[in-house]
């Protein structure tokens, strides 16, 4: 691949990139090129170096060695600003937009049509909703971006890089809180950004997405480069082989019986359970060790149900038990007194506390579950923090790190291990191997068997089907703020699934466009 | 439904409290009243009008108070004493005013400091420097004082509507459509929102810095001016604790502390609201003035309260996602 000396420079070129923090050598000497009109997957492990790379590429770090070049020419920017001016567009892994502003003020940032120096907000508008049209998004642009899901964040980030008309577009993990229909989206217009001459990179830890969207593959791996292949030449194995550094276990599925569930005991139960305007009333029996898939569409009631069920939410009918008696659950301490635990989908807001240090994020739950004049001595808290970091292999394996610093999927990581450190009998949990890499996410599935086995009892949303198929003894599958459709046992299957999503084929479109 | 925005309400406490004060004392509900209270309180609007970007941009200014002190003096000295035209020292004190304010910014944004800390610092420096300057009050007697103070618009029912009261009413007016229509305006909310995304998204968050900062002393240096022609002296121990009252109705406006959300027309509101209870108590007659203090206080609880509610209500996920978006 290397260029034959009468073809032009590539589009983007970063050649011997190193970068140190402090005494953690986050990249060494990383080379990585990018042809104009290539989409081009950028992979590799968690905390392998992949959004170091980009920031470093897009002047967010200062680099320590390296060049980076443009189509032939030296760039050294020293901003996000700065990388823009210079061709390239990045969405970070961390959705970076503003909540307090309107979404056409998050598209148009920096950038508002003006005249005679006043934004003109109307032409302003009107190409917002352009612009988000291309992305299946009717939504009011005037509203604060804050007041919608991530996904439609997230969408509106990437509607922003891709509007930005650079050379070089950047996509750190931009379909991890996306729906398949949506990831159909971005990828349509990925290609035709292709088509238009430009070069994409592209970061997922979904590795289907990977082969259908990708040309090319660059692998890193503890901030080396592994290697550059051709997509349709590498084998899936040969893949996870470069990423990981060894064979992928592969994981077995087994499922309990029908009957075998039927006779255990019920753990928590929800009977007409629902909110006015937030989900409408279910039955849901959650038993010990048993798994419960929640599937369906971005929307369509899944967060709110889980969220029902720990207590963040306050349900305004129906009745809750846990062990057959009969509870309120009013708040989320509510939830963590009868033993349930809750690992959110929005790390960042939702859970991680950044500054803390990976031992203290982990004793979080437990600690605030004991109460605080019952403190865990702090060889508890070593000894807790110790377990898991190796249970859940977090990488740097170092409890005294402060959390902000460990890659996204490594996060994701202590979150769990935060709900998993105070045993809870419920544990619900919200797209739970978002961002993580191909080994961890085995890792995971397995744990989630385990835990199971020991008489926990898990209520799992994910947009992963396959993923949901593997581990659910039963898959709840919601539609428009209602659950419709509950399959158990041999009927759990992709196909079926997705026929219960797409029942009602007029609801599909209306949630695909809304 | 987001609930009322906030400046809405504040508006609302105004009337209500204005239709009170007007039933007790039916004189209130006048054009001369109204007017006093604008002239009154011009320096505060025009501060605060300034201190509405701070906090928006999620920062603090508290050298805004000593800086309006050393403008009177500055501006007395250097008519009286040192023979400057009035014109070229009011352009004096905007320049001096507004490099201090820039330089507090850099100083923020270079070394990664709290805003409380360095304009905290400022507040101390500004009225150091006063003091330094002179230490009694300086009356002004130049000529153009007294056109300036004799000047007034007549408005129906024989209220005046002074020069200052109408150069608040301009700022006010100008700093609404700067932060509202403008360009630099939606930087000042996008830095309240994060500043680190607000970089990663391509603001240029040094340079917004120093002029968020050099906005809020400029307005400071004018307030110190439109002080100098209220009181016609300038004195190093006026406008102590201005920097208080400023923000107080800031908060009492509808923006956060936090930044992120506000307007500067809240922010007018908010001046009105504190000039209403003052003139109340004037009224009154037999209420020591303190009374203002404690009035404002106990609205500040209320508002602050009123927020965390309504920031709460707007941070309830799911009120519009994307399947329930039609
Ligand atoms: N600001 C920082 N300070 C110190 N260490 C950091 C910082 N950012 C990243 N690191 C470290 O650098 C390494 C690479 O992290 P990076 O975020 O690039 O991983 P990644 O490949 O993007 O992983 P993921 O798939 O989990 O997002 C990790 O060990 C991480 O802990
Ligand atoms: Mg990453």
């Amino acid at each position: 691949m290397e260029n034959s000396p009468d073809s032009a420079p590539p589009l983007l070129e970063v050649r011997g990139i190193s970068k140190s923090f402090g005494a953690v050598r986050a990249l060494q000497e990383v080379d990585f090129t990018l042809g104009a009109g290539e989409i081009h997957a950028l992979l590799g492990e968690n905390g392998a170096g992949k959004s170091t790379l980009i920031k470093v590429v897009t002047g967010v770090f200062p680099r320590d060695a390296g060049v980076v070049r443009i189509g032939g020419e030296d760039i050294a920017p020293r901003s996000a600003k700065a990388a823009v001016a210079a061709g390239i567009a990045t969405v970070y892994q961390e959705v970076n937009l503003l909540p307090n502003l309107s979404v056409a003020q998050n598209l148009f940032l920096d950038r508002q049509p003006m005249r005679l120096g006043i934004v003109r907000e109307g032409e302003m508008r009107r190409r917002a909703k352009a612009l988000l049209a291309d992305f299946g998004l009717d939504i009011d642009v005037a509203a604060p971006l804050g007041s919608y899901s991530v996904a439609v964040q997230h969408v509106t980030a990437i509607a922003r890089a891709v509007d930005l008309s650079a050379r070089v577009l950047i996509l750190d993990e931009p379909t991890a809180s996306l729906d398949r229909h949506e990831v159909e989206i971005l990828f349509g217009i990925m290609r035709q950004l292709a088509k238009r001459g430009i070069g994409i990179v592209f970061v997922s830890h979904f590795l289907d997405q990977v082969y259908e969207i990708s040309d090319r593959i660059t692998v890193l791996r503890n901030g080396r480069l592994v290697g550059e292949r051709e997509t349709a030449s590498l084998p899936r194995l040969e893949l996870i082989r470069m990423m990981l550094g060894r064979e992928l276990a592969e994981t077995t599925s087994e499922r309990a019986t029908a009957s075998e569930h039927q006779a255990r005991d019920v753990c928590a139960s929800f009977e007409g359970y629902g909110k006015v305007g937030y989900v409408a009333p279910f039955n849901l029996e959650l038993r010990h060790g048993e798994v419960v898939g929640l599937a369906g569409l971005l929307g369509s009631g899944r967060t709110e149900t889980a969220r029902l069920v720990f207590g963040a939410e306050r349900a305004d009918r129906g009745q809750a038990r846990v062990e057959g008696a009969p509870v309120r659950l009013q708040s989320p301490r509510d939830g963590v007194r009868h033993g349930f635990g809750y690992c959110p989908e929005e790390r960042k807001t939702d859970g991680i506390v950044a500054e803390l240090t990976v031992r203290e994020n982990i004793v979080l739950a437990l600690q605030a579950k004991r109460g605080l004049h019952r403190p865990l001595s702090r060889r508890d808290q070593d000894e807790i923090a110790r377990r898991y970091v190796k249970m859940l292999d977090i990488r740097p394996a170092d409890p005294e790190r402060p959390v902000g610093l460990l890659s996204g999927g490594n996060q994701q990581k202590v979150l769990l291990a935060r709900w998993l450190a105070t045993s809870p009998r419920l544990l619900v949990l919200d797209e739970p191997t978002r961002g993580i890499d191909v080994g961890a996410h085995a890792e995971i599935i397995r744990l989630i068997r385990e835990l199971c086995d020991d008489g926990l009892s898990l209520l799992v949303i994910s947009s992963e089907l396959d993923e949901i198929v593997t581990y659910s003894d039963r898959v709840v599958v919601l539609r428009d703020r209602a659950h419709v459709e509950e399959l158990a046992g041999e009927a759990i299957d992709v196909g079926n699934i997705l026929a219960a999503i797409a029942a009602d084929g007029a609801a599909v479109a209306h949630e695909a466009h809304a | 439904m987001r609930g009322l925005p906030p400046a809405l309400i504040t508006a609302i406490v105004l009337v209500a409290g204005f239709a009170a004060c007007a039933v007790q004392f039916p004189n209130i509900a006048s054009t001369r009243v109204v007017g006093n209270l604008l002239t009154d309180n011009a320096f505060l609007g025009i501060v605060a009008t300034g201190m509405t970007f701070v906090i928006i941009s999620g920062g603090i200014d508290l050298s805004v108070g000593s800086v309006i002190g050393f403008s009177t003096v500055f501006v007395a000295l250097a008519i009286e004493r040192w023979g400057m035209p009035p014109l070229v020292a009011f352009v004096a004190i905007l320049v001096l005013s507004a490099a201090f304010g820039a330089a507090m910014g850099a100083v923020i944004h270079v070394f990664d400091l709290p805003p409380f800390i360095v304009t905290l610092a400022g507040m101390f420096l500004a009225r150091g420097a006063s003091f330094l300057l002179s230490t009694e009050s300086v009356p002004i007697t130049a000529p153009v004082y007294s056109t300036v103070s004799d000047f007034a618009l007549r408005m129906p029912g024989g209220g005046r509507l002074t020069t200052i009261a109408i150069i608040m009413l301009a700022i006010v007016i100008g700093g609404a459509l700067l932060l509202h229509l403008t360009r630099f305006g939606a930087n000042v909310y996008a830095l309240g929102g994060s500043r680190a995304t607000a970089s990663l998204m391509g603001v240029a968050v040094g340079k917004m810095t120093v002029k968020i900062y050099m906005l809020s002393s400029l307005l400071a240096g004018i307030a110190g001016i439109v002080f100098s022609f209220y009181t016609s002296a300038g004195y190093s121990l006026s406008a102590v604790g201005v920097e208080l009252d400023t923000i107080a109705a800031v908060v009492i406006g509808g923006t956060l502390l936090t930044g992120g959300q506000g307007s500067v027309i809240g922010t007018f509101l908010g001046v009105l609201i504190q000039g209403l209870i003052q003139t109340y108590i004037n009224f009154d007659g037999t209420l020591s003035s303190w009374w203002t203090k404690i009035a404002t206080g106990i609205l500040l609880f209320a508002f602050i309260a009123l927020q965390q509610g309504l920031v709460a209500l707007a941070r309830r996920p799911a009120t519009k996602s994307a399947g329930a978006a039609t």
